[in-house]
């Protein structure tokens, strides 16, 4: 008796539930509907069929419970009914199938004509190529990647000249346009899903794999991996912008080509130390960091990461929360370098001090912190040295107050919250996992042991 | 020539002669299957508190010191293959088929008993390998449980260096010991039955389990190969599932091999496993669903015809776990339609256990409960597979939380509560106790509703676009607060159904000693494990003859007995007139 009512209860709960729930897909922004539709046709069907059966299954219980005297019918089969029950299902099932199919037909079949975009995943990051003015990708060889060659392009081919490389977790596309999307990926699986284009696909390394869709409105919207890629799978995030034909043309046109990216000018180290001259004041001459006046050691530390962090300073991405004191500290001193060559001039002069292991301030239980740390080598690299495909700076023998600050600006949202800082917000979601002050001492002692 | 059974044949079964080969180094079929069970059990109760665990970070995150990306990736694997192979497979196969099996045709053993005894053992052994990975440097695999290279047996994933290895080399190991117990299986259905137990007459229980075990010898070589592939990748260097890719920063040596083949090989083992899981439940709960009902079971031969078919078309479908793979999509039309083709036998079996339930008498016992509430969340789960298996509508669903949600629903609360029919419906037999029923009725409703709070959610999470395998969801624009919400009203469910188990634990542990005393078939069931002379079966099962069977299992209620229902080894003579056997 209870159990027929709760079965009629569940159901009823489950239909409010479905009607009620603020929880449903996102705003499409694509031209999937279709797929959106054939959600919709299994819905209702297979709501009707929950609906039927179950409430049948309920009144079944309840007329049927055992009473005093009562007997069961004794019905072993009932050809008949059989049949008819198999043949409604049959139908049900070709009504589910047969849409589904055709949209997946067209999902398969790429419109002829429709402009190609290469999207690269890696651990745990995303970077885009786009064709050029001959349309045409040049062809990649994995046994390339390296750091001077990230997309592992191939040097000699003709149509791999002018691919423009877009080194950013963000994407462009314009708006109405039909776009192929070719994957790949650098290392593992990866799988790229705009929630609101409705479609997804891994991304198989060794494999080109793809997808289409038209993007329909404008706007910003979040790219996620979807295929566990490793122990910062849901930290790998970028974002795609849907432009107006115009932006995306003058976005496009901000990235260099693969041959722009050839051309090298060899830094002055000369011109950088008189850059230094500046930064010396805090960082101390020799680069060794100064904690009285919450400058952190330079020396030692790879260039790539120095540059990056100097152009967020420059581009308002770093040293422009307003509790990020020293942060806003930084930010002018970094205006000072005005271009490209000075940031790489000082950066080559830091790269010829001594690189003396800072002193360790802080204290905690490195044991435990060597436990946390195995999710921090994933990108850090075990000895804590970094690893520039992971765009994870260098740890070990810097200035552990440093860090200390940092994961709490991390973990507070005063860094790696702005927009175009993107791999600070992949280091944001990294740094949750330190809960508290022991966490983060802990784990710091352990690197200071590196 | 006469056909002699194998359990007919004039042949002295092994006598154990000390307790340590009565209960422990045991040939005996019931004693292997409550060793199975215990073991499978106890090893689920650790996957159990690892999704305890992973729920608390979901629920509640950033909140505990214990639970860093790391773990939770562990957390995520070992949870998922425990409950899948090491559980589920385990007690389904190796416990009640065990049990089950020579009991309900009539047999005094297996057809080959030493195999079977090894077949624990060796199983044993691979429980002790995975658990082992607990203790070595680095931890176990955190690859997630379909353990997908490259990424399995590199660097920057959890246990890349030694426990994903540990992980193939006790999958490997499980499959030798489901080989033996399995070959058991099968010939003990095809060779040992009593007189007059025609294949028509056999128990639905018997026909699932015998089929999942074919479908388990013909899939599990695939995850056997898979795992040796990827154990030679690791070790020795070579390329099967590896092509040339970058790893921390540097090229690997691996050149040409293919990730994808690994996921056909996975799958094409993958797929029949939910079979393999599946199909014994739907025997089992087809048992105690006509017993408690009194009333035969509805289309009997429809329900054998619909369970091979399951069984065959189970082996055509396993490419519909990989549909946003990268695979060739033209491969979508195929499996969308077999896995579509499929939802028909199965639609049947649920019209059939309902229409069980119609006109019947039925008793709603604990084992019953059970058995009523598995229909209704395998009708949950069996619809929101429609949603998966037909590729288009799969993509945007694809690696949310509708997978999670649907899979724990058909693979993990159907069948568990399956489990909880079968173990409270043949414990006084396999005991000679009655489980108390005040404790099985809370542990009843703590776990339907509570697994119902759990998985109904989570489907919207899935909507939503909520992706699985995420440590933490940090800002995603288009996912609202309120979803954490959810979250954590889903983890405080978990939570309640998670210790609503102790309360089974103890009664099952407190009634084996402490229950009152069982009759020999306190159900009056029909099947002839429930006529034993003895209760437990001592050794050998039935005394000094065999049971002879005039009848199929599901003569309850037949209109003329003497009683509800006519056991199968009792003669027509007996069943109208008074003479009823006890």
């Amino acid at each position: 008796m209870v159990l027929a009512v709760v079965l009629a209860l569940l159901v009823i709960g489950s239909v409010i539930f479905h009607f009620w729930s603020p929880w449903w897909f996102t705003p499409i922004a694509s031209n999937w509907g279709s797929i959106d539709d054939t959600v919709e046709i299994t819905f209702w069907i297979t709501g009707i069929v929950f609906v039927a059966i179950n409430l049948f299954l309920a009144y079944a219980v309840f007329r049927y419970r055992k009473k005093k005297g009562s007997k069961a019918h004794y019905e072993p089969e009932n050809t008949k009914l059989e049949i008819w029950l198999t043949v409604i299902t049959t139908v049900g099932v070709v009504i589910l199938l047969a849409p589904g199919l055709i949209v997946w037909a067209k999902f398969v079949n790429v419109p002829e004509g429709t402009a190609e975009v290469e999207v690269i995943g890696q651990q745990w990051h995303w970077s885009y190529r786009f064709p050029g003015v001959d349309g045409e990708f040049g062809t990649i060889d994995p046994k390339l990647y390296s750091f001077d060659n990230p997309f592992g392009m191939n040097p000699d081919d003709p149509n791999g000249q002018d691919d423009i490389l877009v080194s950013s977790q963000e994407v462009h596309l314009p708006v109405d346009e039909p776009v192929k999307i070719l994957l790949r990926s650098k290392d593992v699986l990866h799988n790229f899903t705009v929630a609101q284009f409705r479609v997804k696909m891994d991304m198989v390394p060794g494999l080109v794999t793809y997808m289409w869709f038209t993007p329909t409105r404008t706007g910003t919207f979040d790219v996620l991996c979807e295929e566990l890629c490793g122990v910062a799978h849901y930290a790998m995030r970028g974002r795609v912008v849907v432009d107006e034909a115009d932006a995306f043309q003058t976005w496009l046109s901000g990235h260099p080509t693969y041959a722009e990216t050839l051309i090298k000018i060899p830094a002055d180290v000369h011109a950088g130390q008189a850059l230094y001259a500046v930064c010396s004041a805090c960082h101390g001459p020799d680069g060794g960091g100064n904690a009285a006046l919450n400058a952190p050691k330079l020396a030692g530390q790879h260039a790539w990461y120095l540059e990056r962090q100097l152009n967020n300073y420059k581009a308002g991405a770093r040293g422009t929360h307003e509790d990020d004191v020293f942060g806003r500290q930084m930010a002018p001193m970094a205006a000072t370098l005005v271009d490209d060559a000075a940031i790489a001039n000082v950066i080559a002069y830091i790269d010829t001090l001594p690189d003396d292991a800072a002193p360790a301030t802080v204290t905690g239980d490195a044991k435990r912190g060597k436990k946390l740390y195995r999710t921090c080598a994933a990108c850090h690299a075990p000895d804590a040295r970094g690893i520039w495909s992971q765009k994870a700076p260098r740890l070990a023998g810097m200035s552990d107050w440093y860090m200390s600050n940092q994961i709490k600006n991390f973990k507070q949202g005063i860094r790696g919250t702005h927009l175009k800082d993107t791999y600070g917000g992949q280091m944001a979601l990294m740094a949750r996992m330190l809960r508290n002050e022991q966490d983060i001492n802990d784990v710091i002692a352990y690197i200071n042991t590196l | 020539m006469e056909h002699i059974a194998i359990a007919d044949q004039v042949h002295e079964l092994h006598h154990p002669k000390s307790w340590f080969t009565t209960y422990i180094w045991s040939q005996d079929h019931k004693v292997i299957a409550v060793q199975y069970t215990i073991t499978a059990v106890s090893v689920g109760l650790v996957a159990l508190g690892m999704s305890l665990l992973m729920r608390l970070q979901l629920g509640f995150p950033d909140t505990f010191s214990f639970i860093a990306p790391y773990e939770y990736y562990q957390y995520v694997t070992m949870h998922g293959m425990i409950m899948v192979i090491y559980l589920l497979t385990a007690l389904f196969l190796g416990g009640f088929g065990n049990y089950l099996i020579p009991l309900m045709l009539g047999a005094r053993d297996m057809v080959f008993p030493y195999l079977n005894m090894l077949s624990f053992w060796v199983y044993l052994l691979a429980v002790i390998v995975l658990m082992a990975s607990f203790f070595i440097p680095g931890g176990p695999t955190g690859a997630g449980w379909t353990l997908y290279p490259p990424q399995a047996i590199l660097a920057g994933t959890p246990g890349a260096d030694g426990g994903i290895f540990l992980m193939l080399v006790s999958l490997a190991i499980f499959i030798i010991a489901f080989t033996m117990g399995g070959l058991n299986y099968v010939v003990t259905v095809l060779q040992a039955r009593t007189r007059g137990m025609t294949l028509m007459r056999m128990p639905l229980t018997i026909w699932a389990i015998f089929t999942a075990t074919v479908l388990g010898l013909l899939a599990f070589p695939a995850l056997f190969v898979s795992a040796v592939m990827m154990s030679l990748d690791m070790k020795l260097g070579t390329s099967f599932f590896m092509p040339a890719i970058l790893s921390m920063g540097e090229t690997l040596d691996h050149d040409g091999g293919s990730p994808i083949l690994f996921q056909h090989l996975f799958w094409f083992f993958g797929h029949p496993e939910v079979y393999i899981v599946a199909l014994p439940a739907f025997g089992l709960v087809s048992d105690v669903l006509s017993c408690h009902a009194r009333k035969s079971i509805f289309g009997y031969r429809m329900m054998v015809w619909a369970i091979l078919a399951i069984g065959g078309i189970s082996f055509v479908v396993w490419a519909h776990h990989m549909y946003v793979s990268g695979m060739n999509p033209y491969f979508g039309f195929f499996f969308a339609t077999t896995t579509l083709i499929i939802a028909i036998p199965t639609a049947i079996k649920v019209y059939n256990w309902v229409l069980t339930l119609w006109r019947g008498n039925i008793h709603l016992t604990v084992p019953m409960l059970f058995a009523i509430a598995f229909i209704f969340t395998f009708i949950h789960g069996g619809l929101t597979g429609l949603f998966l298996g037909n590729v288009i509508v799969d993509v945007p669903l694809s690696d949310t939380y509708f997978v999670v949600a649907h899979f724990h629903m058909v693979m993990g609360v159907s069948p568990v509560l399956v489990v909880f029919a079968a173990l409270y419906h043949w414990f006084p037999k396999i005991t000679g106790k009655m489980f108390n029923k005040t404790l099985g009725m809370i542990h009843f409703w703590l776990t339907f509703l509570g697994t119902y709070a759990i998985y109904l959610p989570m489907h919207y999470l899935g909507f939503l676009g909520v992706p699985r395998r995420y440590y933490a969801l940090g800002s995603t624009d288009f996912i609202p607060e309120s979803a954490q919400t959810l979250n954590a009203g889903i983890t405080v469910a978990a939570l309640i159904v998670g210790t609503a188990q102790l309360v089974f634990i103890v009664n099952m542990i407190w009634s084996m000693s402490k229950g009152k005393k069982a009759g020999s078939n306190p159900w009056g069931a029909t099947t002839l494990e429930w006529q034993t002379p003895d209760t437990p079966p001592k050794h050998g099962n039935w005394g000094p003859t065999l049971p002879v069977v005039h009848r199929w299992a599901y003569d309850y209620s037949v209109p003329g007995a003497k009683r509800d229902f006519i056991p199968q080894n009792e003669p027509e003579e007996d069943a109208s007139a008074s003479g009823n056997r006890d």
